[in-house]
């Protein structure tokens, strides 16, 4: 039955398809990777260090995010499971044979090596939740039977992460899968129910993390504590971005984040530059672009026809909304330091790959939005 | 249909509540940053344009080295020095010239002033001049507007109070080259110094303790502000040595002015009491910079004070390895206690003669008689019995010719030869060689110290190791006690043999050093040993030759070893005079004054166990 339906439609080419893509959307996400390019310019003193190496880098991403942005949204939702079952395969692999370093060396690698597995799986995780809910007719979406096995689709995931340890990613992976199911309709007082007993557990939970991640906490909460230890970041970047004020000091001008004051400046810290060298002005430029890289991913959603490219965009979006979020917070000193990058701005290639490979689906959803994909089974 | 609009309604509505959400945090995070970098703005701006954070490191203070009583042998004291911090002046050069004039500098402070400038990273401070009086700081304050980035700073340089006579064993410590900084960023800090000899330079690691950091808020001008935030470093450990200070200054004085060296150990313990090397040096010296004219000095003095002799000056034992060589034919089984050797003056090997010292020889003689006599031409036999090999291993076993354990970088292993040892040099073993092996002679070279822990080992019967640190930062350090050296495997009957050797040597009429009989009821076993320097022609020989006539240095070496008390070792010395002539004369009186020294002294029975510091002030009930 689904063979012949999908027989009937039209076969659409591959340059009809490329003409479906979304142009002005993939110029937004050009621009953000040259403020990334911006940024680490300033960060390496010119552009050898770190600038040129992620220009790179990001090409062979548009290029691959452009080719998964051609595949059928259907032969993706197929694979919805398959990935998952991936996904999972990869955090256990990490976790049984991923490095093994200690302390601050560790800090440094989440962002890197042990970020990877962790990163693919939130996308197959949206994908899963979506291929899921897809083929759920409204009344069942309030039964709780039905949502056992999503739920679980989640917490297993995040269980993985949390066991790395990476507390930042495992919360987000968490808000994703919340997002999702959010969308797809269940009902709220199940959201508040599990607040509640979030609010519970997290006493509890304070007592089982590690040290490093109740320093965090600590740090946070009092950084003034310790401002040559775990501090001593947040410290410096407050100064940074106080120096920057309204209008910056100007691109490449000296500052506290060029002085080699500021660790990690080319990663984690690096919207710190930007609002340094730029100011209030360039610092809530680049919040507004990314603001409407969101709204983006969310017109995809709207925009689209089945229920899987809906909840798929509005997860990916979701995604990576957060990533800002807690980058920024981060930086500012908002919310405890959780080694979290800012997509595509960041240096590292992993996180870029990631990023790209969810806006390419972002991308199919997009190019597929007018397919027929029958929701529920016949 | 009416379930799937229904669907897409709730999609839609949930969709916009959450990109809401998600656009509302944004705009959150936007204002936040309003507020850092605008309203907060100005006071981080403050910090990070006039007012800079400026982290320095802080030099720990460098452990102090104590005696067995805890009395400082190496101790830190205050040194008021100026400060450059190249990051605060603009021009260094009219900073300098600036300087030079409150404070003259030669032309080669000002060289090294302006290498380190270049070397250091530009946060790090140069020191301009150290060990300022009241006066220049006095100069250096008032004209400080005059001098941008120059600042007075109290830092700590190393001190010796016993001066010269533990500068051997303590070593000393000097300003790190360029090849040390690459170990550890702190050598750069001023007045850093590591160690470069003894014991400053074994336990450098333990010594240097770990760098604090000092958060200070420096305005535009350079001028500290006020410390923000401190860290102390971890200060070096505290070492505690088996060293009697006193016991030290006295054996020191007794070797007068002769090139020596004499070693006390504690027999039981392998404990060093005292490690004396005479002529010695100011080991302060080093901490400043030794002038070119003092080091020619050092280095041209056939004296040689720069080296640990004791540890690092190497002669043929002589006579003193003759037990030895008693031990390896008794454990081989060549030599019984009972055997009688006659000596008629000399023994002919082939057509070599080898002489006995007594020139008409000694008769018919034991083991007891042969030491007693130190007979050569029995020691000949004996070694031409047992075999060259197997005294070797004896003397291995016995600490001759090994590493022995000792903390200090400059000590040697010596050499005993084996025939394996002068077969990879090109040349066959002959007899000949065992012959002279047999008296101490030949390719034999050995350590005062070795000399020593022989003695104690003897008088043990213990694989003591000679060693000096006695606590790291109030921790007793391993092998106090007798019980944690494991025997050597010797048959007690065996040493008994050769301890009453040694005792007759002294305590015996016509043993060969009445000299070193002591005063009191206890009494000491030692040895004999003097080695010839120079090969004595056989047409010398028959001329009356007379060593005392010879200049000082062709004239042999003098050596005693001893141990007392007899009946209950304590403690093992060895002394060796470097051109000393008779070991009987010169080194035996030494040796017999070191003793009886030690034994009132007591050192090892007197100084309580190593362990924490008591707490200061009066107990609670």
């Amino acid at each position: 039955m689904m063979e012949r339906r999908l027989l009937r439609e039209p076969e659409q080419g591959w340059t009809a398809k490329l003409w479906q893509i979304s142009w002005g959307y993939v110029l937004l996400l050009c621009l953000l990777a040259a403020v990334g390019y911006v940024a680490l310019y300033a960060a390496g003193n010119g552009p050898d260090a770190y600038a040129n190496r992620q220009a790179l880098r990001f090409a062979v991403a548009l290029g691959l995010m452009l080719a998964i942005a051609l595949i059928d949204i259907r032969l993706i939702a197929r694979l919805a499971w398959p990935l998952y079952g991936v996904g999972l395969a990869l955090l256990v692999l990490v976790l049984r044979y991923g490095h093994v370093g200690k302390g601050a060396q560790r800090w440094l690698e989440i962002g890197g090596l042990q970020l990877q597995p962790s990163e693919l799986m939130k996308i197959f995780l949206v994908l899963a939740l979506a291929h899921w809910f897809h083929r759920a007719a409204w009344e069942r979406v309030g039964n709780p039977l039905f949502l056992l096995p999503p739920a679980l689709a989640i917490l297993l995931p995040m269980a993985l992460i949390l066991k790395e340890p990476n507390l930042g990613t495992a919360l987000i992976t968490g808000m994703v899968g919340a997002s999702v199911l959010l969308a797809a309709g269940v009902r709220l007082w199940k959201f508040a129910l599990l607040a509640v007993l979030a609010g519970i557990a997290a006493p509890l939970a304070y007592h089982h993390l590690h040290d490093y991640q109740r320093a965090r906490i600590t740090t946070f909460l009092h950084p003034e504590t310790d401002p040559l230890g775990a501090g001593y970041n947040i410290i410096q970047s407050k100064i940074a971005l106080g120096s920057g004020g309204l209008w910056g000091a100007g691109f490449q001008q000296v500052s506290q984040s060029q002085l080699n004051l500021l660790p990690e400046r080319q990663t984690d810290f690096i919207f710190t530059i930007l609002a340094e060298q730029f100011g209030l002005v360039g610092g809530v430029c680049v919040i507004a672009l990314l603001g409407m890289i969101v709204l983006g991913g969310f017109a995809v959603a709207l925009r689209c026809t089945h229920p899987f490219g809906r909840l798929v965009a509005l997860g990916i979006a979701t995604n990576f909304c957060l990533y800002a979020l807690v980058n920024i917070a981060m930086v500012m000193g908002a919310i405890p330091v959780g080694g979290v990058p800012l997509p595509l701005v960041s240096h590292g290639g992993s996180a870029m790959l990631t990023t790209m490979i969810g806006f390419g689906i972002l991308m199919s959803v997009h190019v597929h939005r007018d397919v027929e994909f029958p929701d529920q089974r016949d | 249909m009416k379930r799937d609009t229904k669907r897409t309604t709730v999609f839609t509505r949930r969709a916009l509540l959450i990109a809401g959400v998600e656009v509302a945090a944004l705009g959150a995070l936007a204002a936040k940053l309003y507020q850092v970098q605008v309203i907060d703005g100005r006071r981080y701006a403050l910090l990070a344009h006039t007012n800079r954070i400026s982290p320095r490191l802080l030099a720990p203070p460098r452990g102090r080295i104590l005696d067995r009583d805890g009395t400082p042998v190496a101790a830190n004291q205050t040194n008021w020095r100026a400060l450059l911090m190249v990051e605060q002046t603009r021009d260094i050069a009219a900073t300098l010239d600036r300087f030079a004039t409150l404070v003259p500098l030669a032309d080669h402070e000002r060289a090294r002033i302006e290498r380190e400038i270049g070397r250091h990273r530009r946060f790090i401070p140069v020191t301009l001049r150290d060990f300022l009086d009241w006066e220049e700081m006095a100069r250096i304050e008032v004209n400080a507007p005059d001098l941008p980035g120059v600042s007075i700073d109290v830092g700590a340089t190393r001190r010796y109070p016993f001066d010269d006579s533990l500068a051997h064993v303590v070593g000393y410590v000097a300003p790190p080259s360029e090849d040390d900084q690459g170990d550890d960023p702190i050598l750069a800090l001023p007045g850093m110094r590591v160690g470069r000899a003894g014991i400053e330079k074994f336990h450098e690691a333990v010594l240097r303790g770990h760098a604090g950091v000092q958060q200070l808020e420096v305005n535009a001008a350079g001028r500290v502000i006020r410390e923000l935030d401190r860290q102390d470093g971890t200060p070096g450990a505290e070492l505690g040595l088996t060293i009697d200070s006193a016991l030290q200054q006295a054996v020191l004085s007794r070797l007068g002015d002769e090139s020596a060296s004499a070693v006390v150990l504690d027999a039981r313990n392998g404990e060093v009491l005292a490690m004396a090397t005479n002529p010695s040096f100011d080991p302060a010296l080093f901490n400043a910079g030794v002038s070119q004219a003092q080091w020619v000095e050092w280095t041209n003095s056939r004296r040689t004070p720069l080296i640990n002799k004791a540890v690092a000056g190497l002669y043929a034992p002589g006579s003193t390895f003759k037990m030895t060589v008693a031990l390896a034919g008794l454990e081989a089984r060549s030599l019984t206690p009972t055997d009688r050797i006659n000596c008629p003056g000399h023994l002919d090997i082939g057509d070599t003669r080898f002489h006995c010292w007594r020139r008409g020889g000694h008769g018919l003689l034991d083991l007891r008689g042969g030491l007693k006599n130190s007979c050569d031409v029995f020691f000949y036999e004996v070694a031409r019995r047992t075999g060259i090999d197997t005294i070797a291993a004896m003397a291995k076993r016995l600490g001759l010719g090994v590493k022995l354990d000792i903390e200090l970088p400059e000590a040697r292993s010596g050499l005993v030869p084996t025939r394996a040892w002068r077969r990879a040099h090109g040349h066959p073993w002959n007899l000949g060689d065992t012959i002279v092996h047999g008296i101490g002679q030949g390719f034999l070279q050995l350590t005062p110290l070795q000399l020593a822990t022989m003695a104690a080992r003897l008088a043990t019967g213990r694989a003591v190791q000679p060693h000096l640190t006695r606590s790291i930062d109030g921790v007793a350090q391993p092998g106090a006690t007798a019980d944690f050296w494991p025997s050597l495997g010797l048959p007690e009957a065996s040493l008994d043999h050769v301890r009453e050797g040694m005792w007759a040597v002294v305590n015996e009429p016509g043993g060969t050093a009445p000299l070193a009989r002591l005063a009191g009821p206890q009494q000491l076993a030692g040895k004999t040993g003097s080695t010839q320097v120079r090969r004595v022609s056989r047409e010398a020989r028959e001329h009356g030759f007379k060593s005392e006539n010879l200049p000082w240095e062709f004239r042999p070496h003098a050596l005693f070893v001893a141990f007392a008390p007899y009946d209950a070792p304590q403690y093992a010395v060895s002394v060796v005079v470097e051109h000393g002539n008779a070991g009987a004369a010169a080194a035996a009186p030494m040796a017999r004054d070191i003793m009886a020294a030690t034994l009132e002294r007591d050192p090892s029975n007197r100084a309580p166990p190593p362990g924490p510091r008591l707490a200061q002030g009066p107990k609670l009930p």
